[in-house]
């Protein structure tokens, strides 16, 4: 077992965790944060993801011990005192989701996308200057699978928040 | 929220569950926790297909660190062998596992690893040495096998197995035009986003679960075969599902490995399939041929189909498939013929799968009529209206209300459809190419119970699934119109087997079904409150109880309002509401229909295939919620965009593995691949179906999708590819010169 401290959704944590333990396992298994999901534990599906110092990355794919120090924003830290996120209350609205399971991944990672956007982060549709357009959100959400196909809900949804920040 | 209950159903209300959906805080079943902790099982595969474990070694792994049950055939408690007491289906017969030495196909569990936690029991697994000799005579291929093929005793959502009107041969022989082929669609799997997960604990013979599972009722049964006991000492708790689409109908591999495996221990056991487990230890849809024969007699008019299908069905699992379904309603002929055959085969489950028949049914009849249409030199919209039937041509019966014409002309309408255009942008060829789709529309038995508290909340119960459908929602505006109150201070509860039993979630018949049960419900507790009010209060004698509110903790009725708590001394009032499928469902062809239009670009070199746009127009009767309704609608038309382009199970043959276990090399449309699509809905009420006046809408997106992609990608390239899905290099070899 290897000592662990990190921080997340604001609050500290200091564990001891066995080194194959994932950072999507010590969440769901270790610290009963159950909101990231297991869709394949291969990093295929972006339903674990989480944001780690600012970046979205799929919790699945990572060590849990490889995360001392770092600060992790799940699902259940989206929220406020004042209700829920812009997100997610534009996923609400736009009917972004059906089953709900890919639900927490596709808030994370629009929610670390918006960030991307703001710092003018290409990708690979990107032409002179990024954008906000269908294409560029789909690029960029095309990590995170919704088996229900509520991708266009999806994209409204990022656009609508995007747009407002703008 | 509203204030004006009357004419709720049909709004566009927002998810009721959306908060604790965005938030993380819906439990489904992996995210169960309960009040001790759970073990965790991990499941051990078996390599090979149809065989016998001839030898199995547990110590390394029974003596690893944290591990508390190495569980196998050979310390497995009392089961009823698989397979048996199938009276009541498949969902229901038992689903034995590791009851014998026998291994029925690759995937299938040799032990069932558990341990403290989850890496304890996944190193653990590797321990477990095993050999397996194979029988050397197992089945995987039906088209390969198909000397084995038989008749199967019931088709999946079908009257009939085979049906023969006309004289097909006297019909074939005088028409004009003719088309033949044979098609190919490959085995797909539902990859739904939550893979299957169980937890199971026992107290004495009472078992309870906490399953992803569609239809309680079916799955109490499962359990209670299994293991031998009665149905009523099997509790289960379904309240969110992470995605179904037909793979959580029934109960699989990891439910009855937690139920064994808790049973030993007398300890919660959770089970959790991971991604590679769900190809093999979860269903399938099975590879299909179909084989179609189609004419026309000078004037367009169809004289004579043909359309028979071959599949697989798992060992002592019988589920047959009905491509030829929507066949027999399409379209007016002189004569038709359908047939239906399976091949018994070693492999994992083959089970229903989104809009079983119809998905891969209209993909390749649709795409036939096309060819037809093309042959005939008749537009193929103006084909589609031409042979469009007065009667259900298969049965004779009267349609109960058919807006096919109309799904017809407003899609072509609304896609600007001027033929199966094609042009060229540079390297990109152009096609337009459109498709109708028709999904039969069925009402199942359900119940529901209602409880309206002093303070003016309303519960309501039933055993219904949500999977992503909209239940909760569009049963608490049905509720919440039908008892004049507020939807935000109605409850619906659901996926609990201590509720009334209902149909659950499946062939598209949990809105109707379900929501006339709680529309029964609110009827019979109306009914109630104001016998009650009349005793109360004389006022109140022989009113009408389509005024009544419930505002606050006030009962009301025009002017005259009274205490909820005076009805009965204050204690709540409840009631209980029924459905069931009326005449109309044996006497009238029942279904939903559309028209979808497609526009793809194909590269001229690569042949790469991308969909540019898609327009679905859609005939489900009334529409209970605006939003949810598009979004079925919108997730169906993402699975026929699956189905047409990217979703293929490959088998190897030689062994019966599938060897594409996972959500990189299992493609599924992922955000780019889809474009915008245009949805509309026909507003309708069709009073035969329920007295909601409802369709089922969840499977009929998906119908008609496909073969609308196929037939634009023919308008773009010339090119008829006759199997599923269509790849690049199906096209690359055959494409039209620079």
């Amino acid at each position: 077992m290897y000592p662990l401290q990190l921080t997340i959704n604001g609050k500290a944590h200091e564990t001891n965790v066995d080194p194959r333990v994932s950072l999507l396992d010590l969440l769901r298994e270790n610290l009963g944060l159950t909101g990231s999901k297991k869709g394949c534990d291969h990093g295929q599906c972006g339903a674990c993801t989480v944001i780690v110092n600012g970046r979205r990355i799929n919790s699945c794919l990572s060590l849990a011990v490889s995360h001392d120090g770092d600060e992790v924003t799940t699902i259940e830290g989206m929220a406020s005192d004042d209700g829920l996120s812009p997100l997610q209350a534009a996923f609400v609205r736009h009917d972004a989701f059906q089953c709900g399971y890919c639900t927490p991944g596709q808030i994370c990672s629009a929610t670390a996308l918006l960030e991307e956007l703001e710092r003018g982060e290409p990708s690979v549709v990107t032409k002179e200057r990024v954008e906000l357009a269908d294409e560029e959100i789909r690029e960029r959400m095309s990590g995170n699978l919704c088996r229900c196909g509520a991708y266009n809900n999806i994209i409204d949804a990022i656009l609508e928040v995007a747009e407002a920040r703008a | 929220m509203s204030e004006h209950p009357k004419g709720l159903i049909g709004q566009p209300l927002d998810r009721v569950e959306g908060p604790l959906k965005v938030t993380g805080q819906a439990t489904y079943a992996a995210d169960w926790r309960g009040d001790e902790p759970h073990l965790i099982g991990f499941i051990v595969e078996s390599p090979a297909a149809k065989g016998t474990i001839t030898a199995l070694d547990t110590k390394e792994a029974e003596a690893a660190p944290g591990v508390e049950l190495v569980l196998t055939h050979l310390n497995t408690p009392k089961q009823i062998p698989f397979g048996e007491r199938n009276d009541d289906g498949n969902f229901a017969q038992s689903h034995a596992m590791m009851r014998t030495d026998h291994v029925r196909y690759v995937g299938y569990p040799v032990a069932l690893v558990v341990a403290r936690t989850l890496e304890e029991a996944r190193h653990a697994a590797s321990l477990v040495r095993f050999e397996i000799k194979a029988d050397g005579d197992a089945i995987f291929d039906p088209v390969a096998n198909e000397k084995l093929a038989e008749k199967p005793d019931a088709l999946d959502g079908a009257e009939e197995v085979d049906t023969d009107t006309g004289d097909f041969d006297a019909a074939w022989a005088g028409a004009s035009h003719t088309v033949e082929a044979e098609f190919h669609t490959s085995g797909q799997h539902a990859a739904a986003m939550e893979p299957h997960a169980t937890v199971a604990e026992w107290d004495g013979d009472r078992l309870t679960v906490h399953m992803a599972i569609q239809i309680l009722s079916d799955a109490r049964k499962g359990f209670a075969n299994t293991f031998d006991i009665d149905p009523e000492s099997v509790r289960i708790v379904s309240p969110y599902i992470g995605g179904g689409f037909g793979s959580k109908l029934g109960i699989h591999n990891e439910a009855i490995l937690a139920a064994l495996a808790a049973k030993v221990t007398g300890q919660p056991v959770r089970v959790n399939q991971h991604r590679r487990n769900v190809f093999s230890n979860g269903p399938h849809r099975s590879r299909h041929r179909q084989r179609l024969k189609v004419g026309a007699d000078d004037h367009g008019n169809i004289v004579a189909i043909h359309h028979d299908s071959l599949a697989a069905m798992s060992r002592d699992y019988p589920f047959a498939e009905a491509p030829a379904s929507p066949t027999r309603g399409s379209y007016a002929t002189k004569a038709m013929h359908t047939q239906h055959r399976v091949v018994e085969a070693d492999i994992p489950k083959v089970d229903a799968m989104r809009a079983p028949g119809e998905a891969i049914g209209t993909l390749t009849f649709e795409a036939i009529i096309d060819e037809l249409a093309h042959e005939c030199g008749v537009d193929p919209v103006e084909f589609r209206l031409r042979n469009e039937p007065e009667k259900d041509p298969n049965s004779g019966k009267p349609f109960s209300d058919r807006k096919m014409r109309r799904c017809l002309l407003e899609g072509a309408e609304r896609f600007g459809w001027n033929g199966p255009a094609s042009r060229r942008e540079g390297d990109w060829l152009i096609g337009h190419g459109m498709a109708a789709a028709i999904r039969p529309n069925m009402m199942m038995k359900a119940e529901a119970a209602m409880e309206l508290a002093p303070d003016g909340r309303l519960v309501v119960r039933l055993d219904m699934t949500d999977i992503g459908t909209g239940t909760y929602t569009i049963l608490t505006q049905i509720a919440a119109e039908a008892m004049g109150i507020a939807p935000d201070k109605v409850t619906v509860e659901l996926g609990d087997t201590d509720f009334p039993e209902t149909c659950g979630s499946g062939g598209s018949f949990g809105a109707g079904s379900t929501g006339t049960a709680v529309l029964d419900a609110a009827e019979n507790l109306k009914a109630d409150l104001l016998s009650r009010a009349a005793k109360a209060d004389r006022d109140w004698k022989g009113v009408n109880s389509k005024a009544l509110r419930i505002t606050d903790d006030m009962l009301s009725l025009d002017e005259r309002s009274l205490p909820i708590s005076a009805l009965d001394d204050g204690k709540a009032i409840s009631a209980k509401g029924s459905a069931s499928p009326g005449k109309a469902h044996e006497n009238m062809a029942q279904y939903s229909y559309g028209a979808q239009f497609a526009e793809v670009a194909v590269d001229a070199v690569t042949g790469e295939i991308r969909l540019r746009r898609l327009t679905g127009v859609f005939d489900a009767g009334r529409i209970l919620n605006e939003k949810t309704a598009r979004s079925q609608l919108m997730g169906g038309m993402v699975f026929g965009i699956g189905a047409a382009l990217m979703e293929e199970s490959l088998m190897d043959d030689r062994y019966g593995a599938f060897m594409n276990r996972d959500l990189a090399e299992y493609h599924i449309p992922v955000n780019r691949d889809v474009p915008r699509l245009d949805i509309h809905m026909i507003e309708g009420f069709d009073a035969n179906s329920n007295p909601l006046g409802s369709k089922g809408i969840g499977e009929l997106g998906i119908c008609g999708a496909g073969p609308a992609i196929a037939n634009a990608i023919f308008a773009a390239t010339g090119v008829r590819v006759r199997k599923f899905p269509i790849h690049m290099e199906d096209l690359m070899e055959k494409l039209p010169p620079r």
